[in-house]
């Protein structure tokens, strides 16, 4: 618990209506979309502004409580699961879109702003953001700056980092500083606009962003690859990117992902094939028609048994909202769903849905794959029951196989969900420990006290590598 | 107040009650939140979200903490709309967990004797008992007729009551008099060629308060080619009862109905309005762990339809002329019609084949209209930022007709109409009254 000092002097900040330490509304602020994650705060604090913001910090740098800044609570990597109590500071009253800059083409919002909302408010002027996480509908700006999200257009686009230009933060010794600007470039100084970019919340508190904006492609086409053979599937998306052609999209399905999702989207999904392609082109009609006759020829050589272009747009949006409920469709399986991120160099995804599918027997899981595979990054996800223990161990076995694997192809533990508390025994597998202790003088030098969000990306101890013959 | 002795018994029962395997099923993806009414109008609170009441009773089963009266706060708060469930990826029955959470915390808790004296009333000695029904609206219509109506509006009587009650009461349909109560029709032959034979049910409220609309609906259905059977041994479907922490009498008036309808050899079992129709068709849920039951109430649930499914089904709308006078009409969707019965297109499929008027779809058209059974009248203040909200949608549909197609939607709709002293240009109509006038009218 708060000692009643702090719980005064934060109520003298945000006034009583801002401040909660009841137990119901610490109870719903104990977790994230994260399984067997969960940890009470102290107290649920509700700055309306950056000022009230830097007056919390100092007060908490001062008491040394602990701070989680959260946004919607969708992130899968316990990265706003108060591990270690303190408050969880949310941005409810911060969420207004500042301005949309048509000249500059940038969007300044505060860090509460839905990214839904907001990608819509900039579709109107015929602007376009392209990170489109699958919970954008829920998720917030905020959220997406700090976890680095991705999407199901990062193969074209890259990721949410790709767009932040500028920020304003708060230290944890309350000071406000600005980095970046409306600037198409700018090396005054070390850019630290990317690096608070995926800092988790152990950095600095966000309080406003601009994000780069880019026109609306003018079209754009959507189509399903079907396979019988998932190493068929996994070769054509290398095969794609290897002719030089770099679609939007370009995700991968396997049969008891597409069984799950078909179960709850009822869009007549192909359940009868072992895996599905979703492809996806944007920009102007000639080259989209082009790409798109290109891919499918790939397709086809790479075995593809059948291609289905999407009719009309409303079907397209079918399959892109069918394809972003994966994850919690999975659940409809078994009560737990354990999923990873692991990312590979495109050209090693064959490899990697193969080393994921033996790992799959050897360890007796089921586990359904789908995932972002033009970018290289997959989520394999265990559907499971968090109550049976011995299950439970075989999992934590297998993943860890896969993550090895992943880093012997040349690749990582987390694509685009991120350390938290959930990866951060693994980091060290990919960063070795040189890396770690870089990154944590960076952590030191901004926090010293170690308020901001502790006990994430950074662990207590480091898991012991399991040893995997390639 | 709930004593800590009270809290204590509740906990034991989440315990041994509530369904782990849904609890754990919430994966906690968020996916529910965008569209539950209580988070966005308390402004974001995850403590009136689907996700967070979720992980409140999981909690409470886990010994986390304790039921106390945030807790219980967080639930009563819930409109129980489910438009939650369909979103939801996982398949979580959040309809379910609320019930029986609710259940749980109300046969475990002792109310104020004023509370436990309206709720006996209510619940046990009123809506069972269709004559008692009547009796009881009679005395209303009595009240409408007599005079008295005008008495207490001059006085200022209602001023005592709460500002949405005292609204309501202007907004209350004329009711029939007993006599017309009392003589209903048991059997009604179908007027086009016949295609179905199908059972209706009436209702509590639809057959008393509502009557005219129980007559258009089952003319609606003769006209369809539909032969008419009404069991008169039919009683109200029990949805107050569940919804408000009585299931046992939910599951007695259950086994009533199931009796009534089940050997009368018909396709369907027509309801019109979405809220009992929603219950009804979770009869099997509600009598899954009763083995005389669990069948019959299977077989009864499947035949259970609401009446635009079935006007849409044997293509109504192409063959009989519907047409209006010009106007605007828009769609304020039934919760549970549209959640829990699925049906959300057929209503709107009626709607634009009226010749003559325009239809218009207005935005969050199925987000909860602040109705919620008696949710209006137990939670008066966020019920109505909640018609507040769909006011501003309504009006910006430019709609003069709103329909619904239940009758605690038509009543918020009315009121909402009246509050924004918009009766002289907007009206609020049950989709049937509708269809009945586009069918005169043609």
């Amino acid at each position: 618990m708060l000692i009643n000092e702090v719980k005064e002097k934060l109520i003298a900040i945000v006034t009583k209506a801002n401040y909660d330490d009841s137990k119901t509304e610490r109870l719903v602020y104990s977790y994230d979309a994260t399984p067997n994650f969960q940890s009470m705060p102290d107290a649920v604090v509700s700055p309306r502004n950056t000022e009230e913001v830097s007056q919390i910090l100092k007060v908490c740098n001062q008491y040394k409580v602990p701070i989680v800044p959260r946004g919607s609570g969708t992130n899968l990597c316990a990265g706003t699961c108060p591990t270690e109590g303190g408050i969880v500071m949310l941005f409810k009253h911060m969420n207004k879109i500042l301005e949309i800059d048509e000249e500059n083409l940038t969007v300044t919002v505060q860090p509460g702003v839905i990214t839904l909302d907001m990608i819509h408010a900039v579709e109107e002027k015929g602007l376009f953001y392209p990170p489109d996480p699958s919970s954008m509908k829920i998720s917030t700006i905020g959220g997406n700056i700090n976890e680095n999200s991705g999407g199901l257009r990062g193969l074209k686009y890259g990721v949410t980092r790709d767009y932040v230009i500028a920020l304003e933060v708060v230290l944890p010794n309350g000071d406000i500083i600005r980095t970046g600007g409306k600037l198409a470039k700018d090396v005054a100084g070390y850019d630290l606009t990317r690096l608070f970019v995926g800092s988790e919340g152990t950095l600095v508190v966000i309080t406003e962003a601009t994000l780069k904006l880019i026109p609306m492609p003018e079209t754009k086409k959507t189509m399903l690859a079907l396979y019988q053979d998932l190493s068929a599937a996994a070769k054509s998306v290398s095969a794609i990117i290897a002719n030089k052609i770099i679609p939007t999209t370009l995700e991968f399905l396997d049969q008891p992902t597409l069984q799950v999702v078909e179960d709850f989207a009822k869009i007549g999904l192909p359940t009868d094939v072992k895996a599905v392609l979703l492809i996806e082109q944007d920009g102007p009609p000639e080259v989209v028609e082009r790409d798109l006759t290109r891919i499918a020829d790939i397709c086809k050589q790479e075995q593809a048994v059948s291609i289905q272009i999407a009719a009309s747009e409303a079907e397209a949006e079918a399959l892109r909202t069918a394809r972003r409920t994966a994850l919690s469709a999975i659940a409809r399986l078994k009560p737990t769903t354990i999923l990873e991120d692991a990312t590979v160099p495109r050209s090693e995804i064959a490899n990697m849905v193969k080393a994921i599918n033996e790992i799959t027997d050897k360890y007796q899981l089921t586990i359904c794959t789908f995932g972002h595979a033009g970018d290289g990054n997959l989520h394999p996800t265990c559907a499971t029951d968090a109550r049976n223990h011995e299950e439970m161990e075989r999992v934590e076995k297998a993943f860890a196989e896969i993550f090895e694997h992943a880093i012997a192809l040349g690749g990582t533990i987390t694509g685009e969900h991120g350390v938290g508390a959930m990866k951060a025994p693994y980091l060290e597998w990919k960063l070795k420990e040189e890396g770690i202790a870089a990154m944590k003088a960076i952590k030191h030098g901004f926090d010293p006290n170690n308020i901001m969000n502790p006990g994430k990306v950074f662990a207590k101890d480091s898991k012991k590598r399991v040893v995997v013959t390639k | 107040m709930t004593t800590m002795k009270e809290q204590e018994k509740i906990q034991e029962q989440f315990k041994a009650r509530m369904n782990e395997d849904d609890l754990l099923n919430c994966m906690r993806c968020g996916f529910c939140l965008p569209t539950c009414p209580t988070y966005i109008e308390s402004g974001y609170k995850e403590s009136h979200s689907p996700r967070g009441r979720i992980a409140l009773m999981k909690a409470v089963v886990d010994g986390v903490i304790e039921p106390d009266e945030d807790f219980e706060r967080s639930l009563e708060l819930c409109l129980g709309c489910r438009a939650c469930e369909p979103v939801c990826p996982s398949g979580v029955n959040y309809g379910h967990l609320l019930e029986d959470a609710r259940d749980i915390i109300n046969q475990n808790k002792k109310h104020s004797l004023p509370v436990r004296i309206v709720r006996k009333t209510v619940f046990q000695g009123l809506f069972p008992h269709p004559n008692r029904m009547r009796g009881t609206v009679g005395l209303l219509g009595f009240y409408q007729r007599s005079g008295i109506q005008t008495i207490a509006r001059k006085i200022g009587f209602l001023g005592l009551l709460p500002e949405s009650l005292a609204t309501m009461e202007k907004v209350l349909p004329k009711v029939p008099t007993m006599k017309e109560m009392k003589n209903r029709p048991e059997y009604l032959p179908a007027i086009a060629e016949k295609v179905h034979r199908v059972a209706f049910f009436s209702g509590c409220l639809m057959d008393t308060m509502f009557l005219k609309t129980n007559d258009a609906t089952m003319k609606l259905l003769q006209l369809a080619g539909c032969e008419v059977v009404i069991p008169q041994n039919q009683v109200c479907c029990g949805a107050l009862h569940g919804h408000s922490g009585e299931k046992q009498t939910a599951k007695d008036l259950a086994k009533k109905n199931i009796i009534a309808f089940e050997n009368l050899n018909v396709d369907y079992i027509i309801t019109n309005a979405g809220g009992c129709g929603a219950f009804l068709i979770d009869y099997d849920h509600l009598l899954k762990d009763d083995p005389d039951w669990k069948d019959r109430a299977k077989d009864f649930k499947e035949k259970i339809k609401d009446i635009s499914e079935v006007l849409v089904a044997v293509d109504f709308h192409q063959k009989v002329k519907l047409e209006l006078p010009p106007q605007v009409i828009t769609y304020q969707d039934s919760c549970h019609l549209r959640n829990v019965m699925k049906t959300a297109s057929a209503p709107r499929v009626l709607l634009r084949a009226i010749e003559g008027a325009e239809y218009n779809e207005m935005k969050d058209a199925d987000r909860c209209c602040g109705s919620a059974g008696i949710y209006n009248i137990v939670e008066s203040e966020m019920s109505m930022v909640m018609l507040d909200y769909k006011m501003v949608q309504a009006k910006s549909s430019h709609a003069t007709t709103i329909v619904t197609a239940n009758p605690g939607c038509l009543l918020q709709m009315q009121l909402g109409i009246e509050r924004e002293g918009l009766s002289s240009k907007m009206r609020g109509v049950h989709i049937v009254d509708l269809l009945i006038e586009a069918v005169k009218q043609a």
